[in-house]
């Protein structure tokens, strides 16, 4: 790694164990201290076979997982957060400006179309609403969702048009980091082959990507770099 | 983001008698935020927002409140004549039962009117004129202004409420099980309609609710509760995915997925 290279993300020692209360109590370690770090211009896989902790660790990233111990340093408005310790505001804040997540499954909200699902990161960031909701089409467009999609809820779309709505709210909002779940998990290979597009310009913008890649061809078409979590792990 | 909290509460404690309403409660409200409060019945949710607007007196406690001006007033010892002021212009209470909220002997155009009546508009024309916007804004039918509540849907007259506490511009609402009694087709028309009307006023709100889900597209943090006191406090999606208290875990576990 050159030294004149910026880390955006940096994870320290993270730990994240799962305590079930309403089950006896049994706990569950999911990761300990796992290291990593992603600079500009990359785009990381992690990889682990499933239940290793991948998305855990998206999650963690994202501040929807609280971790319990380490740190998850991002930066933000020219300094660096810890999203282990960041309060809510905070953690929000971050969220609507440095960190994206792709998830795996579109959280739909009935009566709110594709456009504005797609628009909303824009809107929150103080986007006028006409320019916003124009890139939301022109995004939507690239994906391959028809127009008349466009106004109507994704409530009723297949699993494949729900995960590139989804798609398309990750990337729309331009931030430094992003987190990717599953990305092209459900897609056709051409709605597959815009992701791989969308991915290699935010890497040329100087985003840094960190991601979960179940594919192998989609993974070899955008990791710059694979990261198995058992490695990322402290020994 | 803004400097100062719009609302401070610390130590917020209501005693009946031997009964405990809530103890100890303690939070910030910044302004366009919205907070969640959930628990279960007799969690002391409601207690929180009955003294906050002065409907029952705390037994301790402070609240400050950051008023248009920047000056500050602690809302749990600020006399009544005080009080009842900033209700009419600074916050706005969403109830349960619609009937609660509205004047039923009046038509809907008269209880979005009155709250600007009561601030010191005259102008009828203009009057009637915020009245149908604001209808307009919570989807009711122009044609209906001159009907009572009474003769409305149960959705419509929460539309309607909603509508009656928000024409003054208040920066903070209460809003108590706002989609409580309603179907769920109806919850969902309302929680949309809330959802931007926060946003775009960019309101701050308080909203107590059992339900989960109205919390997720509602608020950006919240408070569980149980027993009068706060159990867990944080980002809303973070209590609800990764809950960390055994109660928490219990509330969040115990909703049937649809």
């Amino acid at each position: 790694m050159s030294e004149q290279t910026v880390p955006l993300l940096r994870v320290r020692d993270l730990a994240k164990t799962f305590t079930l209360h309403t089950q006896g109590g049994v706990t569950l370690p999911v990761l300990r201290r796992v290291s990593l770090r992603v600079d500009a211009g990359e785009c990381v896989a992690l990889a682990g076979p499933s239940g290793s902790g991948k998305s855990t660790l998206l999650r963690a990233v994202y501040g929807n997982y609280k971790a319990k111990g380490g740190q998850i340093l991002v930066r933000h408005r020219d300094r660096l957060v810890d999203m282990v310790s960041a309060g809510p505001r905070e953690v929000l804040d971050v969220r609507r400006v440095s960190v994206g997540h792709v998830s795996q499954f579109l959280r739909v909200i009935p009566r709110v179309p594709a456009e504005e699902v797609v628009a909303e990161p824009l809107l929150a960031l103080g986007v006028p609403r006409n320019q916003a909701l124009e890139r939301a089409r022109a995004l939507l467009a690239r994906l391959k969702i028809p127009p008349r999609l466009w106004p109507l809820s994704p409530v009723t779309f297949s699993g494949g048009e729900q995960q590139r709505v989804n798609v398309a709210r990750g990337f729309i909002g331009g931030h430094t980091i992003l987190l990717l779940d599953e990305p092209t998990a459900s897609l056709d290979a051409a709605s597959r082959g815009v992701v791989v597009q969308l991915i290699r310009e935010a890497r040329e913008r100087g985003a840094a990507l960190l991601g979960t890649f179940h594919d192998a061809d989609a993974r070899a078409m955008v990791a710059t770099r694979v990261v198995s979590l058992a490695e990322a792990e402290a020994a | 983001m803004s400097e100062r909290p719009l609302l401070s509460v610390r130590g917020l404690t209501k005693r009946y008698g031997e009964r405990t309403g809530c103890v100890d409660v303690g939070f910030d409200l910044w302004p366009g935020e919205v907070l969640g409060v959930v628990g279960e019945s007799g969690s002391g949710k409601t207690t929180i927002l009955h003294c906050l607007s002065g409907r029952t007196a705390a037994t301790a406690g402070s609240a400050t409140f950051v008023q248009r001006d920047g000056t500050v007033v602690d809302l749990l010892r600020m006399p009544e004549a005080a009080r009842r002021r900033l209700a009419r212009t600074d916050w706005a209470m969403v109830q349960q039962n619609p009937r609660d909220g509205l004047r039923m002997s009046v038509t809907a155009g008269a209880n979005v009117g009155e709250p600007l009546m009561a601030l010191g508009a005259r102008h009828y024309g203009e009057i009637r004129g915020r009245a149908l916007d604001w209808l307009g804004q919570v989807e009711i039918p122009l044609d209906r202004i001159d009907d009572l509540p009474a003769t409305f849907s149960g959705g419509m007259q929460q539309r309607l409420q909603i509508a009656r506490s928000l024409v003054t511009r208040p920066r903070m609402v209460f809003m108590d099980e706002p989609t409580g009694g309603l179907d769920v087709s109806v919850q969902a028309r309302l929680l949309d309609l809330l959802r931007g009307l926060v946003a775009d006023l960019g309101l701050a709100a308080i909203v107590v609710t059992h339900d989960l889900a109205v919390t997720r597209l509602l608020a950006h943090r919240l408070l569980v509760m149980r027993g009068g006191e706060i159990v867990e406090s944080g980002l809303t999606d973070q209590i609800l995915d990764d809950p960390q208290h055994p109660y928490s875990q219990l509330l969040v576990s115990s909703v049937l997925p649809p």
